[in-house]
């Protein structure tokens, strides 16, 4: 029987995808649930996994083409198959339009989590993978219990990153929860920059000029851009800057962090999601949207987070901040941000966000203003920590100062609320242990 | 309730339900007369009298064959052996026609029959004489093998096998005749095919029946002083097998370990390790361990019997094992 693959649903407010490459060609061998094409949605580039196997029997749409959700984009038929009555390239799929592969992608199943995380390391190797991969034991096979596996496939945590303490160094329950519970967390975002940056020579005579170039732009770019344009265009930003006194949480921050491992230390930024999250709890007029009709003030603190990529820029989402402990944070957050730069975000990495950081504080940046990720209240955007001369009862002392910047819509709040908003956060910033609590 | 003997707790099964059915009738070698080997038919012969109390030669071929032919005729007979190794002297009576009549012949007779064998060794009684083989019993279809490990699963056992319209083996184990344990008076019944809880514990499940129920009891209250919880699970009987409650004690803790007295080498913890795996695998944290008796024709010296049976210490360090 032929099976046909249809353009999946892969958010939300997903309407269309575009085929950008076919991976299997027609004629071609396929397994079930094998990546039989990239698409491209509104958010990221993500693979389709055939829902049948056998053998790639039509391509239906054409590499570069968008076609909307349910479209029929092949057709799987068994070896030797004829396959009459082929759906017309490009139609609407309707109602019975097999969502398979939809369902598929949504569940990874234990092998495609394992492959995924495994092209993460191939195709970004600058970014330190959430947790190092343990060298395999001998034979290179996995002892792991099939309990542990289980826990893990429902956790989606790789077991290669989990060190075995049974017999044979297997990996049992025990450590399935004890890495769930405790340790893997982010590697701060710290793109290769700084590293990369090579004295240019400043003057060289009769170097050649290089022509200009003309750059495509690319569906993120054009996406940020549509939507950046829409925000400033139409959202009455308004803006508040603070400087938070960041000394009792660099001290803080170092000393948790020589308790952690290298791959999870605490970046500055969990701490910020943290604080940032209690403090919205307390402002629900902040953690809002604004619809055509009313103002929605949401029940969940989801925070957005700004994740830097080489074809632009990404926002991953903490679910649930507030009740999060801060490795937790850590550890989803560098997960997802590694997810994000390889290209294999998952829908629920993107989705629902109630409020958005952008951090780039790694840069040296004093501060800079953001502009609002519609619909959502506002941003903060948030500078670099920095030894800054500060006055202490009359004197100036060297104090340590990070500056952080509130943009918000003037339609959903107003200037006093967000103030208060900056003085609630600095109660969490400045009392850093009051994020641990 | 009566602290009682398991002795009295089968004496009394079989004295109430001949009492109430004058079908049953008890046949054996010393039943009557003499009143036992191990004295449960004592003072039956006096009050039941030669017809239902019927001594028989030395010959079990001639017991279960004479016990089939009864049964076949309507009586429910409870035929005695001595020792569950003589058995094989009739095994193929037990396994051949008694397991089989019912279906083979598309159910146009029952089989209401009753062989009580005991069991187990222990009592410096040689190797021929001390064996645990009911692992060979239960692995025919048609005969059910029910082994209690307390007195009051040993009187409701036996009273729901006499009533029953199936050919049952009913394994008493020599060295739990002496056991004490609260008993029900009157007309207690156990159905047959139901494992049970023995113990509540969330660590590790130790599955057993009859004579080492007692011991893995002991290992478990000695695990429970170093803060292990065991959870034990009595059998009952191995044919039907009832793997619920072992199920569902496995994805709690999961982990076991499978305690009899009889070999390892195709044994009750071997099947009961394969039905966890096929039926709670992605529950297996650690490999389902067997304790069993060491693989040697059991020695008559005391010494040398005792450390080739299963002992306290075996399974506390098998529980620890897969812990």
């Amino acid at each position: 029987m032929a099976e046909i693959v249809a353009m999946p649903k892969l958010g939300f407010d997903m309407a269309e995808g575009t085929l950008v490459r076919w991976v299997i060609a027609e004629g071609g061998e396929v397994a079930k649930g094998a990546v039989l094409a990239e698409i491209e949605t509104d958010k990221a580039t993500v693979e389709v996994e055939s829902s049948a196997g056998g053998i790639l029997y039509r391509q239906l749409v054409a590499e570069g083409t968008a076609v909307p959700v349910g479209t029929p984009i092949a057709v799987i038929a068994a070896p030797g198959e004829e396959v009459k009555d082929l759906p017309e390239t490009g139609t609407e799929g309707g109602a019975d339009a097999p969502v398979a592969a939809v369902e598929e992608k949504k569940v990874p199943d234990e092998k495609t989590a394992t492959a995924e995380s495994a092209g993460q390391k191939a195709e970004a190797p600058e970014v330190p993978a959430a947790q190092p991969a343990q060298v395999a034991p001998e034979g290179g096979v996995l002892r792991a219990s099939p309990l542990a596996r289980r826990i893990a496939q429902e956790n989606n945590l790789n077991l290669n990153q989990v060190t075995g303490t049974g017999p044979s160094g297997r990996i049992t329950r025990k450590d399935v929860e004890k890495a769930l519970q405790g340790a893997p967390a982010a590697a701060p975002v710290k793109p290769a920059a700084a590293a990369a940056i090579q004295p240019a020579t400043s003057w060289a005579p009769g170097a050649p000029v290089p022509d200009d170039e003309r750059q495509p732009i690319e569906k993120l770019r054009s996406i940020i851009g549509r939507r950046m344009v829409e925000s400033k265009q139409q959202v009455p930003h308004f803006y508040i800057t603070s400087a938070y006194d960041v000394a009792p949480l660099m001290e803080l921050r170092k000393q948790i962090n020589l308790q952690l491992p290298e791959e999870s230390k605490l970046s500055v930024n969990d701490f910020v999601v943290k604080a940032a999250a209690l403090t919205l709890r307390q402002f629900p007029n902040i953690n809002a949207s604004l619809t055509d009709k009313e103002i929605v003030r949401h029940g969940h603190v989801n925070i957005g987070v700004a994740v830097a990529l080489d074809s632009g820029l990404m926002t991953v989402v903490c679910k649930d901040a507030d009740q999060k402990p801060l490795r937790t944070i850590s550890q989803e957050v560098r997960e997802m941000a590694v997810r994000a730069r390889a290209g294999k975000v998952r829908p629920d990495d993107i989705e629902g966000s109630t409020f958005s950081i952008s951090n780039l504080g790694m840069f040296e940046v004093e501060h800079f203003v953001a502009i609002i990720n519609p619909p959502e209240a506002a941003i903060l955007a948030v500078g670099s920590a920095q030894n800054v001369p500060v006055v202490i009862d009359g004197e100036v002392k060297v104090g340590m100062r990070m500056k952080a910047t509130l943009s918000a819509d003037h339609r959903i709040t107003d200037g006093a609320e967000a103030a208060r908003f900056m003085q609630t956060l600095a109660g969490f910033i400045e009392n850093p242990l009051r994020l641990m609590l | 309730m009566a602290r009682i003997t398991m002795r009295e707790a089968i004496s009394q099964a079989l004295w109430e339900e001949m009492e109430r059915d004058p079908k049953v009738f008890i046949m054996g070698e010393e039943v009557g007369l003499w009143g036992g080997t191990y004295a449960v038919t004592k003072g039956f012969y006096d009050h039941f009298g030669a017809d239902r109390v019927r001594d028989t030669p030395i010959a079990e071929a001639a017991i279960i064959g004479g016990a089939i032919g009864a049964a076949l005729t309507g009586l429910r007979p409870v035929a005695e052996l001595m020792t569950i190794n003589f058995a094989f002297s009739a095994f193929d009576h037990i396994v051949n026609q008694a397991a089989k009549m019912h279906m083979m012949f598309g159910g146009q007779m029952v089989l209401p029959l009753v062989i009580r064998a005991v069991g187990g060794g222990g009592r410096q009684l040689g190797a021929t004489h001390s064996q645990t083989p009911d692992a060979i019993f239960a692995h025919f279809p048609g005969l059910k093998v029910v082994a209690p490990g307390t007195p009051a699963d040993a009187k409701g056992l036996l009273k729901a096998a006499i009533r029953s319209q199936d050919p049952i083996l009913f394994i008493e184990h020599a060295t739990l005749y002496q056991t004490r344990g609260e008993v029900p008076e009157g007309d207690y019944i156990v159905p047959i095919g139901k494992s049970t809880v023995a113990r509540p514990g969330k660590d590790v499940t130790i599955v057993t029946y009859s004579k080492m129920l007692e011991i893995s009891l002991k290992a478990a209250e000695t695990l429970a002083k170093e803060g292990i919880e065991a959870e034990v699970v009595d059998l009952r009987s191995l044919r039907p097998l009832d793997m619920e409650p072992v199920i569902e004690s496995f994805k709690k803790t999961n982990r076991a370990v499978v305690v009899e007295e009889g070999w390892k080498s195709f044994g009750v913890g071997s099947e009961i390790a394969a039905r966890i795996y096929e039926e709670a695998f992605d529950y297996v944290d650690a490999p389902v361990k067997r304790v069993a008796q060491t693989e040697v024709p059991l020695p008559y010296n005391h010494t040398l019997e005792q450390m080739m049976l299963p002992k306290v210490e075996d399974i506390i360090s098998a529980v620890k094992e897969v812990l």
